[in-house]
């Protein structure tokens, strides 16, 4: 079962053509399809590779959580794939080649950190995965990309390296092992004061979370293709920042472990700074013109809802947070395949310029709208039930500092979002565009947003599997 | 007697005897198939003696059959044989190198030459490593000395030559300070055995010549092995020497000189209480510290790619001389480990250098724009390596700075993991300036069309940065090798009168050999 996985993590290396790419995207899904009945089942099938040092092994275990996030990441590829035929193509981007390779390669490490057995196998995972979008954010190879591209290095890679590797050891040297183990492995070894130390550590080394103020690279990689902003900077490598601060804080630290310890008080500075990184994310993004900068800071803001829950400690908020890596993955993803339909279409990049083009797009904006129904938390779109989850966690836990943030950003996603949908549809188009006629981006575009879009409203109505999936990790 | 037993011998005899017959057949390729040969052997004996050594322990050979402390003695322990792998292993991939790489560089009536001092430096080294005696260090240290000297004057700059005479200068410095060092230990205990030494040398500890020894031998051998300040023959020497030249000595000839380090150290200095009574740690803490920063400082503002790379190995060898300064058996782990680690990297580097100069004619970063799009794998091959001097997992690297950083936690030191860290920074910084160059700025005009470049230079090279990223992968060689030298060395050291030496703050007994394998037990303390 899980070799077929790794067959298809090494034989998409070689890709050069679209077609390849398509082919192993829906092979890596099957597989993971494959996968999921005998993880429901409550198997865990692992493969342990080869042992990097004495006592610390390169291995895989599939468990619910990194099942949940591979189902994400690998069924988004297939409906990005097709999409990015349709940018690359409508684009003319130059070095197609290395751009699908590169992708391919960020999927395979985005695997890797959802199959990781161990904090290790998903640190090494986890850096190859910024080493290989490099060359992704940084395509265009203009001046812009290459200070994007240097901001992006330098905090993924720095933080990882000055945060995220002491913190690995640190781990090791303690508790003895790095493995994922569910209810954790740290007993109380540390005190109080090392515990808080510690997941600083880690969250300021998981930098691919983007709390404040690690979040700069996020912006700076907007330089890159919208597909690549799309998957990688919606889903794959942002959500393999919360997933692994997620898991670490479920299978590392315990969540129960913490609670049982008296040291839940050690994660409280956590909630804080998360809970003012939503609403100062969301203030940002309040005033940004550019839709990709928007964006961008919509996923800071929505990203630390996912650390913020997990910081609670929570069942409850727990499993929300794991929804919501699933809920945020498919509005972000709809979000930005519309921003770039756009840019396609109808070469605008800012939220100013889009006065009426509802009219003239209506596949796209409404897909857009569903997005951003999503993201404010509103029924019918999934949002709305993770929402619900963690929101009712935060009162269980009696945060009602974190039930009031909710509460304001909530309120701010509105103030960001709805504006987009009013101007595209009520605000009649800007007189001097009347000479530049276009419609809808090219079909295979529109395809992947509208696939998307209906996956937001789908996940709603049946919000079963990723909640069984997300149960089974955190309720044992 | 079967051969395998006259194996250390033949290490050392069988390129010293290659060499002068270099000179007397100095036609055609004979030189070089002689050279190749001897190199290729030494590997296989190498290898050889690591498999008898992991078998059956410490190897003692007596030369003419005099019994050591009186004859000489050649000693093969476990840090020894993974030493001398390293180097005949360079050795045997820079051959293969060379007979292209100096085709472009060196004259060619002076071919022979070349390959003469190659295998003569190849014999100073290994005869450094392998030898159990004092004096015997000395004068392998001048034959691989005196070699290089001529090895780097062989470039075809004209500032090769002065880097060969600035080198010469401090390197006869470091020569001559090494044999007063060894002189002094001589007159107080008797004996240049050095495990005889080690013994004798506990009674007439703390007297002023043994004192005077240990200083001269350490600014010596620190000269030797560019300890930062006394590191400035380093850079020229790496950047003016043929490419070759400098891909073997950035491998090996620091790193031997970091061994005959350790050898004097532990196995000499080791029994007497002089490293708890001087301030010895804190000395090679500092010097390694300020090394890992301004050596690093300096390679982000070099404009040439050999200089910044040569600026790049002093800051590594600060991390060799780190590890040796936590006084603890995963320090000098690391020290091991990460002398192997980087003797890998480095030289798979200056390879890859050579075969820049030889593809775009130099290798200021000027000349390497758009590197990437002209030979798109001998820049990744850069960049591997690049990262593999940052610490990125998957690099051999990163094993090394695993290692120290769990040396630093181990004993404590907490600000020492925020420094080393926070150098690995400023490598992230001087490797990007080459990414960047390399794939974000066109091509120059100027240049032809690239040609393939000899499959001779571009083996050896693909093989090293194959090795930068398989000892990242599988460290049961590196680290088995690394842990069981270090342990040996530190028994040894702790058996004798120190059982509390070198560091106090650390129960020295409970080290050795236990928390390497199981951390949890160390950690009670840590906490």
């Amino acid at each position: 079962m899980l070799g077929s996985i790794l067959i298809s993590l090494a034989g998409r290396r070689p890709n050069l053509r679209e077609g390849i790419t398509l082919a192993t995207a829906l092979l890596l899904l099957l597989g993971t399809i494959l996968l999921l009945p005998t993880i429901l089942a409550g198997a865990r099938p692992s493969l342990a590779l080869w042992s990097l040092m004495p006592g610390l092994e390169i291995a895989f275990q599939v468990e619910p959580l990194g099942m949940l996030f591979a189902l994400i990441a690998s069924s988004l590829w297939v409906v990005n794939s097709i999409y990015s035929i349709g940018y690359m193509r409508a684009n003319r981007e130059e070095n197609q080649t290395q751009f699908y390779v590169c992708f391919a390669l960020a999927l395979a490490a985005t695997m890797g950190i959802a199959f990781s057995a161990n904090l290790l196998t998903l640190f090494i995972f986890y850096e190859i995965l910024t080493l290989v979008t490099y060359p992704l954010v940084t395509h265009h190879g203009t001046q812009a990309a290459r200070d994007g591209g240097r901001t992006y290095v330098g905090i993924l890679l720095g933080t990882s390296i000055v945060f995220f590797t002491p913190a690995l050891i640190l781990i090791w040297l303690v508790a003895g092992t790095t493995d994922f183990v569910p209810g954790g492995i740290l007993h109380g070894q540390l005190g109080h004061a090392g515990m808080a130390g510690l997941l600083a550590l880690i969250v300021f080394g998981l930098a691919k979370a983007a709390l404040m103020p690690v979040h700069r690279w996020l912006p700076a990689a907007m330089v890159a293709p919208t597909p690549v902003s799309a998957l990688l900077h919606a889903v794959a490598v942002v959500k393999a920042g919360v997933f692994s601060v997620l898991k670490v804080v479920v299978y590392i630290f315990g969540a129960n472990n913490l609670a049982e310890a008296g040291l839940a008080g050690a994660a409280d500075w956590l909630v804080v700074l998360a809970g003012f990184s939503i609403v100062a994310a969301s203030v940002v993004a309040l005033f940004a013109d550019n839709l990709k900068r928007r964006l961008a800071y919509s996923t800071i803001s929505q990203l630390s809802y996912v650390t913020m829950s997990a910081a609670i400690l929570a069942p409850l908020s727990l499993i929300g947070a794991a929804l919501h890596i699933a809920a945020h993955a498919v509005a972000k993803i709809t979000l930005f395949f519309a921003a770039g339909a756009i840019y396609t279409a109808a070469h605008k990049t800012e939220v100013s310029q889009l006065d009426g083009i509802g009219r003239r797009m209506p596949w796209t904006m409404v897909a857009f709208s569903i997005g951003a129904i999503s993201m404010i938390g509103l029924p019918p779109a999934v949002g709305f039930i993770s929402k619900w989850y963690m929101l009712s966690g935060a009162m269980a836990a009696e945060h009602w500092l974190v039930v009031a943030v909710i509460a304001l950003s909530t309120l701010l996603n509105a103030g960001y979002f709805l504006p987009i949908v009013y101007r595209a549809f009520f605000l009649p188009p800007r007189a001097e565009e009347a000479d530049h006629p276009h419609g809808e981006a090219p079909v295979l575009m529109v395809v992947a947003l509208c696939l998307t879009a209906s996956a937001t409203l789908l996940l709603f109505l049946f919000p079963d599997l990723p909640l069984a999936l997300a149960r089974q990790a955190i309720i044992f | 007697m079967s051969l395998s037993a006259h194996l250390p011998a033949l290490q050392v005899v069988l390129p010293l005897i290659a060499a002068p017959l270099t000179v007397l057949l100095r036609r055609g390729q004979l030189p070089y198939l002689l050279a190749l040969t001897a190199s290729w052997l030494a590997l296989a004996i190498s290898l050889q003696l690591w498999v008898q050594v992991d078998q059956g322990g410490t190897i003692s050979y007596a030369i003419g059959k005099w019994p050591p402390p009186w004859g000489i003695e050649y000693r093969v322990d476990r840090l020894t044989a993974f030493v001398l792998v390293l180097v005949s292993g360079m050795a045997a991939l820079a051959l293969p190198y060379s007979r292209d790489s100096i085709a472009h560089e060196i004259p060619h009536e002076q071919h022979y030459l070349f390959y003469t001092m190659f295998v003569l430096c190849l014999t100073g080294l290994l005869g450094i490593t392998i030898t159990g005696d004092a004096f015997n260090v000395f004068v392998f240290l001048e034959i691989s000395s005196l070699s290089t000297y001529v090895l780097i004057a062989l470039g075809k700059h004209r500032r090769s030559l002065l880097a060969a005479y600035q080198y010469l200068i401090l390197g006869t410095i470091g020569a001559t300070f090494i044999v007063i060092g060894i002189g002094l230990l001589y007159l107080m205990t008797g004996t240049l055995n050095i495990a005889d030494m080690g013994r004798r040398l506990a009674d007439v500890q703390g007297t002023r010549p043994v004192l005077a020894a240990l200083a001269f031998l350490t600014v010596g051998i620190s000269l030797k092995l560019a300890l930062f300040p006394l590191h400035h023959w380093l850079p020229n020497a790496y950047a003016y020497a043929p490419s070759v030249v400098a891909a073997f000595l950035a491998a090996t000839a620091t790193k031997v000189a970091v061994y005959v380090l350790l050898r004097f150290y532990f196995s000499v200095f080791g029994a007497t209480q002089i490293f708890t009574e001087l301030p010895m740690q804190e000395m090679m803490l500092l010097l390694a510290l300020s090394g890992m920063f301004v050596a690093s400082a300096i390679a982000i503002f070099q404009s040439d790619l050999k200089r910044l790379f040569a600026y790049s190995s002093v800051a590594q060898i600060g991390y060799i001389i780190l590890g040796l300064s936590f006084g603890s058996a995963t320090g000098l782990t690391a020290t091991i480990v990460h002398l192997f680690n980087h003797g890998v990297t480095k030289g798979a580097i200056f390879l890859l250098l050579g075969l820049v100069t030889l593809s775009v004619g130099g290798t200021s970063l000027a000349r390497v724009h758009g590197l990437g799009k002209r030979s798109p794998l001998l820049s990744l091959g850069l960049v591997i390596c690049g990262l593999s001097l940052i610490g990125v997992p998957g690099t051999a690297g990163f094993i090394s700075k695993w290692y120290l950083l769990l040396a630093a936690l181990q004993t404590g030191h907490w600000w020492l993991v925020a420094l080393i860290v926070m150098s690995s920074l400023l490598a992230v910084v001087y490797v990007w300036r080459f990414v960047e160059v390399s794939y974000f700025r066109e091509p120059r005009k100027d240049l032809a069309d690239p040609s393939p470049l000899p499959l001779g230079m571009v083996i050896p090279s693909a093989l090293l940065v194959i090795a930068t990223v398989y000892f990242g992968l599988d460290t049961s060689f590196t680290i088995g090798s690394a842990q069981q030298a270090a342990e040996l060395l530190w028994r040894a050291c702790v058996e004798f009168v120190c059982s509390h030496a070198i560091d106090p703050g650390l129960p020295a007994g409970a080290s050795v050999g236990q928390h390497t394998d199981q951390p949890g037990r160390s950690a009670a303390q840590f906490a």
